[in-house]
C-alpha cells in the first residue's frame, strides 16, 4: 500500500464528511451514532498507523511511505513520515479514541463537536506527515479552525475571549511563517521539505537598520519560524494563551491542546529551524535555552499559586514544554532524543492530568482547588489514578516523565552549566506545586457537604485511564521503545546541524578579516 | 537469587496492593510479609556466601533490561554485587522482613480509619519501598540509583501521609518530598557533570576513569573546577537530602507523623542512611576530592553536634529518635568523608539495628499507651510493658555505647554502638580532624544524656498525665515482641561479631570488600608524620602493576584460610598478636579505583592510625557516656524539679533548642513566603499586566471588538461560517488525495 499514510490521514474527515452528510436530528440515538462512528473511526485509524510503525525501518534516517503527487497550481501534495515524525503520528492516532470516550457525557451539539475533533485529528496528522511547505502551512493553519471552535461553542463562561485570544496569537506568529516560507521559495525554487532541508541558506552577515545581523539570511527565516512556533509551544513570555484556552477549553479539547497541538511547536523546530537554519539556530541557541529556563522557573512558580486546577496545569504544561525547547537547542543527541521523548510523554502525562481534572468537573462542575478535598475518602481509584500521574508529572524515574526531563537537563549540562543549574531547579517547583494541588484535592478528610455524595470513576473512566496509565509506566521502564526509533534519525539530523554549524564557525573570521 | 532478592518485594506490593480485595486483607499481609522473609533469608545467603576475591574486581553483574539508550548514554536495569551491596541487603531486607511482621500487631486497630481497609495499602507501600530501597543498592549505575532514590522519595512520601486525613501529616509528606528535591537537585548535576567528564554513567566506567576525572578541570557555573570535587559536592547534595543532613535535616523530625514501623524502616534503618551509602560507593571520587571530603566531615561533625542538642529538650518520643537518628548519620558522614568507608558501614550496620529496634520499641510504648507520645505523660512504664522495657534498655545500652573499655578479646567487647562508633571517634582522632573529634565526643554524651532521658521518663518514676490511659496500658502482643528480640541480638553482638571486616586492619577489611593490600613496611610510634612516607615507599617498591598483582594473590591464598573460617567462627581467634597496633604488621590498601567494592587510596592510612591512637582518645566516648548517664539520673531519677527550674532559669537557650534551632521558621521565612509571594508577582504583574497588557496592547484592542462582532451573532453564524470554511477544506484535499494523482 503506497497511499497508507494518506488513508490514516483522511479516515477521520471522511468519517467527518458522513456525519455532516448524511446523520439527521439530534435526538439521543442521533448523538450516540455520532459519538459511535467517531469512536469507530478513530479506532480505525489507530489500527491503520500500527501498520504505519510496523513497516518503518528506523536504521533508514530518510523519509518513508513517502506520496508525492501532483496537486492543484503546480502544488505537490507530499507526504512521508521519519524517525522524527512517526512517533506523533501514532501519540495523535492512540489518543484520538481516548479523547472521543472522554466526552461521552456531552450533549450540546454532539454531531458537530464530533465533526471538530474528527478534522481536527486530520488536520493534526498532516501536520506530521507533510513534506511539502504548502501542504504543511494548510494543515497547520486549518488546524486552529477546529480548536478555535471547540473552544468557542463548548467552552466554559469566557469561551469567546478564550477562544479569540488563543486564535489571534497562534495565527499572528503564523503570518510571519507564511512571509519566511515565501522567501523560501524565491530562494529554493521549490517547497518541497526533503529538498529544503539540504537547502543552504545564505548566512552572509548583513545589517537591518543598523543592526548586524549574524547569520544573515538564515537568521532572519529561524526568528519568522521561531515566531509561530514559540506562541505554538507555547515558550515564555507569549504562553500567556494557553491558561485562558485550557480554563475555557471543554475537557477533551484541553486534552487535545495539550497532548497534541502544542507538540507542533516542538516538531517544527526539528523539522524545520535545525535542519533548514542550522546557523540561524546556532546564531540564536543561547536565546532559546534562557527562555527555556526562565519559562521553568517562572511558570513553575506561577503554578504555585494558581486556584484553577486547569491553569496550573496548563502552567505546568509551559514548563514542561521549557525542557523540550532546552533538549531541541543544545544540538546533540540527549537533547533532541530527550525533547522528543518528553513531547510525547508530556502527550501521555498531561492529557491524563486534564481527564482527571474532567472526571471531578463532570461530577462537581467547578474548577476551583478550594471547591474539593478529601475525595480519597470516596474515590479511591481516583486517588490513586491522580497520584500516578502526579508523580509522572513531578518526573518520577520509572515512569516517562523522568526520562525526558532527564535526557534534556543531561543534555543542556553539557552546553551550558548556568541554563542546566536554573532548569534543574524546575524538579524542585514542580514537586511543590503538584504535590500541592493533590493534597488539596485528594488528601485531607472529606469535609465539604457537597462533596459528601461524590462517586468514584465509572467503567468508562478506568477504561480511557488505562491505556494511559500503561504507557507512561512502559515508556518509563522500557524507553528503548521509543529512542530505538528516533534515535537513527535523530543522530542523522544532529550530524547534519553540526556539519553545517562547523561550516559556518571558521568562515566568520576570514569574512570579517577580508572587510 | 538475586532477581528473586529484588522483585519479591516487588511482586509482593503488586499484588497486595491490588489484589486483596480478592484474596482479602490477612492474606495480603501475609503474602507481602512471607515474600519479604524469603528475600531477607536469601539476603543473608548471599551475605555470607559472597566472596569478594571469586570476581574479577571483586564484583559481578548480572544485566536485567535495557533502560535509557541515547547516543552514548547507555544505561541498563542491572544489579552490581559486591559487598556494599550485599552489606545493605541482609539491613534491608532484614528490618524490611522484621517491620513487616510488627505492622501485623501495631496496624492492627487504627482509630483513623473506622471503616476503610487500610491494612493492605500499608503493606503494600512498606513493600514497595523496600523495593525501591532494593534497586537502589543494587544499581551498577548512577541513574538507577537515582530511581531507587527517588523511588524511596514517593514510598516515603506515601507512609508519612498514611493517615490522609490529618493535616499535618499530608504538611510532612509534602515537606519531605520536596526537601529532598532539593536535595536530587544536586544529585542530579552532579550526575550530569559525571557524564560530561567520562562520557558514562556506569559505575565500572566511573571509577576505572577516576584518575582522569581527578586531573579534568570543569567549568560550573561562574568558575573552573576540580571535576572531581565538584562532582563529589554536588552528590553529597542529594546525600544531604536523603540523610537529614544540617541545612536539608528539616523534614526528618516532620516524618515522623507516619506510623511508627516506618519511621523504623524508612527515617532510621534504611532510606536515610542511603546518603552514606552514597558516599561509599563512590569512594574512588571521594578519595580525589579532599576539599569536598574535608566538607563532608565537617558537615557530619556538626549536624551529629546540632541533632544531640535539639534531641536533649524534645518531649516527643519519636522526635526524640528521630533527631538522635540525624546525629547517628551524622557520625557515619564523619566516617565516610574522612575516607574510612567500611567503618561508615559498620555504623549504619550496627545503627540499623539499634535504632530500628528502639524506634519498634517506642512504638511499642505508643501501641500500649493509645497513641499517647508525649513522654510527659509517660513514667512508670517498666511494670506494665516489661519486655518493651528490656528491649528499650538494650537498645539504648547500644546506641550510648556500653562496652568495657580497653578489653580486647579479639575483638571490642561490648553493645553494637561501642564498638563502631567508638571506631569512628578514633578516625576522627586518628585523621587529625580536630573539630570532627570533640563534635563527636560531646554528641556521645548528649545521646548518651537524651536516651536515658528517655528512659527514666518513659519507664522510671510515677506515671503521670491521663489516669486511665495508664490503667489500661499493657504489653504488646507477641508478634511485636518477636522482632524486638531478634533486633535485641543484632544490637548487641552485631557490633562484635562484625568487627574485623569492618574495622579490622587493612588485610581483613580489603579480603571483606575485595580490595588488594600489602604488608606495610615497620609502622611505629610517630604515625602521623611517617605514614605518608611509609605508604609512599611501599608503594614505589612494588610499583603501580606488580603491587596489585602481588597483592591479589595474597587476597586468594588467604581466602580460604582467613576470610572462610572466620565467617564461620564468628572471629574467635584473631592471628597474630593484635595489641593495640604494637608491633603488629600494618597493611595498606594498595587497590585502584574500580577494584573492590570501595576505594581507599594507599596515602589514606587512617583505617591503620585509628587503632594506634591514645589511650585517652579511646577513654574519651565512653567517659562522655558515663556523664551523660549520670546527668540524666541526677535530672530525672534523683532530682526530677532540676530540669524545669534549668529550664526556666536558661529560657533563650531552652527554647532555642527545643524550637529546633528555629530552622522551620527561617526556612518558611526565606524559602516558602518568597516563592509564594514570587508567584503571585510574576502571575498577576507579569502575565496579565506586562505580558498580556503590553505586548499583545495590540490585539487586546482588537479582541474585545471581534468579542461584541461575535455576541451580537446570536445564532452562532459566524461559526457556521467557520464550519464551512473547514470542511472546504477537508473536502478539496480530501478530492485531490484520492483523485489528484491519477488525473
Amino acid at each position: 500500500m503506497d497511499n497508507l499514510l494518506s488513508i490514516t490521514t483522511f479516515i477521520p474527515a471522511i468519517a467527518a464528511a458522513i456525519l455532516a452528510l448524511f446523520l439527521r436530528g439530534d435526538d439521543e440515538a442521533a448523538q450516540r451514532n455520532a459519538k459511535w462512528l467517531a469512536v469507530a473511526a478513530t479506532v480505525m485509524t489507530f489500527i491503520v498507523s500500527l501498520f504505519i510503525l510496523a513497516g518503518f525501518d528506523a536504521q533508514d534516517t530518510g523519509f518513508q511511505f513517502v506520496e508525492d503527487r501532483e496537486w492543484i497550481m503546480g502544488l505537490n501534495y507530499k507526504m512521508g513520515v521519519d524517525g522524527i515524525s512517526i512517533l506523533f503520528v501514532m501519540l495523535t492516532t492512540f489518543l484520538m479514541p481516548l479523547v472521543i470516550a472522554s466526552c461521552w457525557n456531552v450533549s450540546t451539539r454532539v454531531k458537530e463537536y464530533m465533526i471538530a475533533f474528527l478534522l481536527l485529528e486530520t488536520l493534526m496528522l498532516g501536520v506530521f506527515m507533510a513534506l511539502d511547505l504548502v501542504l504543511f502551512y494548510l494543515f497547520f493553519e486549518a488546524g486552529l479552525i477546529p480548536m478555535f471552535l471547540i473552544i468557542g461553542v463548548w467552552g466554559g463562561k469566557n469561551r469567546i475571549y478564550a477562544s479569540f485570544k488563543f486564535f489571534l496569537y497562534t495565527f499572528l506568529g503564523s503570518v510571519l511563517m507564511l512571509v519566511a516560507m515565501v522567501a523560501m521559495f524565491a530562494d529554493a525554487g521549490t517547497t518541497d521539505i526533503p529538498t529544503l532541508m539540504n537547502w543552504t541558506f545564505g548566512t552572509e552577515t548583513f545589517s537591518i537598520l543598523g543592526v548586524q545581523l549574524i547569520g544573515g539570511m538564515q537568521t532572519l527565516l529561524w526568528l519568522a519560524f521561531f515566531a509561530s512556533f514559540a506562541v505554538k509551544m507555547p515558550m515564555w513570555p507569549v504562553h500567556t494563551w494557553l491558561p485562558d484556552a485550557h480554563v475555557q477549553a471543554p475537557t477533551a479539547g484541553s486534552v487535545v491542546l495539550a497532548a497534541i497541538l502544542l507538540k507542533m511547536g516542538g516538531y517544527g523546530f526539528l523539522r524545520f529551524s535545525l535542519p533548514m537554519f542550522p546557523v540561524g539556530s546556532a546564531v540564536m541557541a543561547d536565546l532559546v535555552l534562557w527562555m527555556s529556563a526562565i519559562a521553568i522557573v517562572y511558570t513553575s512558580l506561577v503554578a504555585l499559586v494558581q486556584q484553577d486546577m486547569k491553569k496550573l496545569i496548563a502552567y505546568s504544561s509551559v514548563a514542561h514544554m521549557g525542557f523540550v525547547t532546552m533538549g531541541i537547542f543544545t544540538f546533540n543527541q540527549q537533547g533532541l532524543d530527550g525533547a522528543i521523548f518528553q513531547m510525547l510523554s508530556h502527550g501521555f502525562i498531561s492529557g491524563a492530568l486534564f481527564l482527571c481534572v474532567g472526571v471531578i468537573y463532570d461530577r462537581m462542575h467547578t474548577r476551583e482547588i478550594d471547591a474539593y478535598g478529601g475525595l480519597v475518602n470516596r474515590m479511591p481509584a481516583y486517588a490513586l489514578v491522580f497520584m500516578f500521574f502526579t508523580m509522572a508529572n513531578v518526573g518520577l524515574p520509572g515512569t516517562s516523565g523522568f526520562v525526558g526531563e532527564f535526557l534534556t537537563l543531561m543534555a543542556a549540562f553539557q552546553v551550558n552549566t548556568w541554563v542546566a543549574a536554573v532548569a534543574t531547579t524546575g524538579v524542585i517547583f514542580s514537586a511543590a506545586y503538584a504535590l500541592w494541588l493533590y493534597r488539596r484535592v485528594v488528601m485531607g478528610d472529606l469535609i465539604k457537604e457537597s462533596l459528601k455524595s461524590i462517586t468514584d470513576m465509572t467503567p468508562r473512566e478506568r477504561f480511557i485511564f488505562a491505556p494511559l496509565v500503561v504507557m507512561t509506566l512502559l515508556l518509563g521502564v522500557y524507553p528503548s521503545l521509543v529512542t530505538d526509533i528516533i534515535g537513527p534519525s535523530v543522530a542523522a539530523l544532529v550530524d547534519h546541524v553540526e556539519a553545517a554549524q562547523s561550516a559556518f564557525a571558521p568562515t566568520t573570521p576570514t569574512a570579517a578579516a577580508s572587510h | 537469587m538475586e532477581q528473586i532478592i529484588l522483585f519479591a518485594p516487588l511482586v509482593g506490593a503488586i499484588i497486595g496492593g491490588f489484589g486483596w480485595k480478592f484474596m482479602g486483607e490477612t492474606a495480603a499481609q501475609w503474602l507481602t510479609t512471607s515474600l519479604l522473609f524469603l528475600a531477607a533469608i536469601l539476603s543473608w545467603v548471599v551475605f555470607l556466601t559472597f566472596d569478594a576475591s571469586a570476581h574479577a574486581n571483586g564484583y559481578y553483574t548480572i544485566d536485567i533490561l535495557r533502560w535509557i539508550q541515547s547516543g552514548t548514554l547507555d544505561t541498563s536495569w542491572a544489579i552490581r554485587m559486591d559487598r556494599l551491596t550485599a552489606t545493605m541487603l541482609i539491613v534491608i531486607n532484614t528490618v524490611s522482613a522484621l517491620v513487616h511482621l510488627y505492622s501485623f500487631g501495631y496496624m492492627a486497630h487504627d482509630e483513623q480509619f473506622p471503616d476503610t481497609p487500610y491494612k493492605a495499602r500499608f503493606f503494600a507501600y512498606l513493600s514497595f519501598f523496600t523495593f525501591a530501597m532494593l534497586m537502589l543498592v543494587t544499581a551498577d549505575n548512577l541513574v538507577q540509583m537515582f530511581f531507587g532514590w527517588e523511588g524511596v522519595g514517593v514510598a516515603s512520601y506515601l507512609l508519612i501521609g498514611f493517615y490522609y486525613k490529618k493535616p499535618s501529616a499530608n504538611a510532612a509528606a509534602i515537606k519531605a518530598f520536596v526537601v529532598n528535591r532539593v536535595g536530587d537537585f544536586g544529585f542530579a548535576l552532579g550526575i550530569f557533570a559525571i557524564f560530561f567528564v567520562t562520557g558514562s554513567i556506569n559505575f565500572d566506567v566511573i571509577f576505572t576513569e577516576a584518575h582522569h576525572i581527578s586531573e579534568t578541570t570543569l567549568h560550573f557555573l561562574w568558575r573552573d573546577w576540580n571535576a572531581a570535587e565538584i562532582i563529589a559536592f554536588l552528590l553529597f547534595v542529594g546525600a544531604m537530602g536523603k540523610s537529614a543532613q544540617l541545612i536539608l535535616h528539616t523534614w526528618l523530625p516532620d516524618a515522623m507523623e507516619g506510623p511508627t514501623p516506618v519511621s523504623a524502616l524508612i527515617h532510621a534503618a534504611t532510606m536515610v542512611t542511603a546518603g552514606v551509602f552514597l558516599v561509599c560507593r563512590m569512594s574512588p571520587i571521594m578519595e580525589f576530592a579532599p576539599s569536598a571530603t574535608s566538607f563532608i566531615v565537617f558537615l557530619g561533625a556538626t549536624t551529629a553536634f546540632f541533632a544531640a542538642t535539639v534531641g536533649l529538650v524534645q518531649n516527643d518520643i519519636k522526635r526524640v529518635i528521630a533527631y538522635s537518628t540525624c546525629s547517628q548519620l551524622g557520625y557515619m558522614f564523619v566516617a565516610a568523608g574522612l575516607g574510612v568507608y567500611s567503618v561508615a558501614m559498620f555504623h549504619l550496620l550496627t545503627h540499623a539495628f539499634f535504632k530500628a529496634m528502639l524506634f519498634l520499641g517506642a512504638g511499642s510504648v505508643i501501641h500500649g499507651m493509645h497513641h499517647e507520645q508525649d513522654m510527659r505523660n509517660y513514667g512508670g512504664l517498666r511494670h506494665k510493658l516489661p519486655w518493651t522495657f528490656r528491649a528499650m534498655m538494650i537498645g539504648t545500652l547500644a546506641i550510648t555505647g556500653f562496652g568495657v573499655p580497653l578489653l580486647y578479646l579479639g575483638f571490642p567487647v561490648g553493645f553494637a554502638g561501642f564498638v563502631s562508633k567508638d571506631a569512628i571517634i578514633e578516625s576522627a582522632y586518628a585523621a587529625g580532624d580536630g573539630y570532627a573529634f570533640w563534635m563527636l565526643v560531646i554528641a556521645a554524651l548528649f545521646t548518651s544524656f537524651y536516651s536515658w532521658r528517655l528512659i527514666f521518663l518513659t519507664f522510671y518514676g510515677k506515671p503521670r498525665g491521663d489516669k486511665h490511659t495508664h490503667d489500661h496500658a499493657h504489653e504488646s502482643p507477641k508478634v511485636m515482641l518477636a522482632p524486638l528480640a531478634i533486633l535485641a541480638f543484632g544490637a548487641v553482638f552485631a557490633g562484635m561479631v562484625f568487627y574485623k571486616p569492618f574495622f579490622g586492619n587493612a588485610k581483613y577489611v580489603g579480603q571483606f570488600f575485595g580490595v588488594s593490600y600489602a604488608e606495610q613496611a615497620h609502622h611505629g610510634e610517630g604515625h602521623d608524620d611517617h605514614g605518608d612516607d611509609h605508604g609512599a615507599d611501599a608503594y614505589d617498591d612494588h610499583g603501580d602493576d606488580h603491587a596489585t598483582e602481588e597483592s591479589h594473590d595474597e587476597t586468594a591464598e588467604n581466602h580460604g584460610d582467613a576470610s572462610h573460617n572466620d565467617d564461620a567462627h564468628g572471629y574467635d581467634k584473631p592471628e597474630g598478636s593484635h595489641d593495640d597496633g604494637h608491633g603488629e604488621t600494618h597493611y595498606m590498601f594498595t587497590g585502584q579505583p574500580g577494584q573492590g567494592a570501595i576505594y581507599v587510596a594507599s596515602e589514606n592510612t587512617t583505617l591503620d592510625d585509628a587503632h594506634s591512637v591514645p589511650v585517652w582518645v579511646k577513654l574519651a566516648p565512653f567517659f562522655a557516656m558515663l556523664l551523660g548517664f549520670i546527668t540524666a539520673y541526677i535530672f530525672y531519677i534523683r532530682k526530677p524539679e532540676l530540669p524545669k527550674k534549668l529550664a526556666e532559669q536558661q529560657a533563650p537557650l531552652y527554647n532555642f533548642l527545643l524550637n529546633k534551632w528555629y530552622f522551620d521558621e527561617l526556612y518558611d521565612a526565606i524559602f516558602v513566603k518568597p516563592a509564594m509571594w514570587l508567584g503571585k508577582f510574576l502571575w498577576k504583574k507579569g502575565d496579565t499586566n506586562v505580558i498580556d497588557g503590553g505586548i499583545n496592547g495590540l490585539a487586546m484592542g482588537i479582541i474585545p471588538f471581534l468579542t461584541r462582532l461575535a455576541g451580537r451573532a446570536q445564532s452562532g453564524y459566524v461559526f457556521t461560517y467557520a464550519f464551512a470554511m473547514v470542511i472546504g477544506i477537508a473536502v478539496i484535499l480530501t478530492y485531490f488525495t484520492i483523485t489528484g494523482g491519477y488525473e
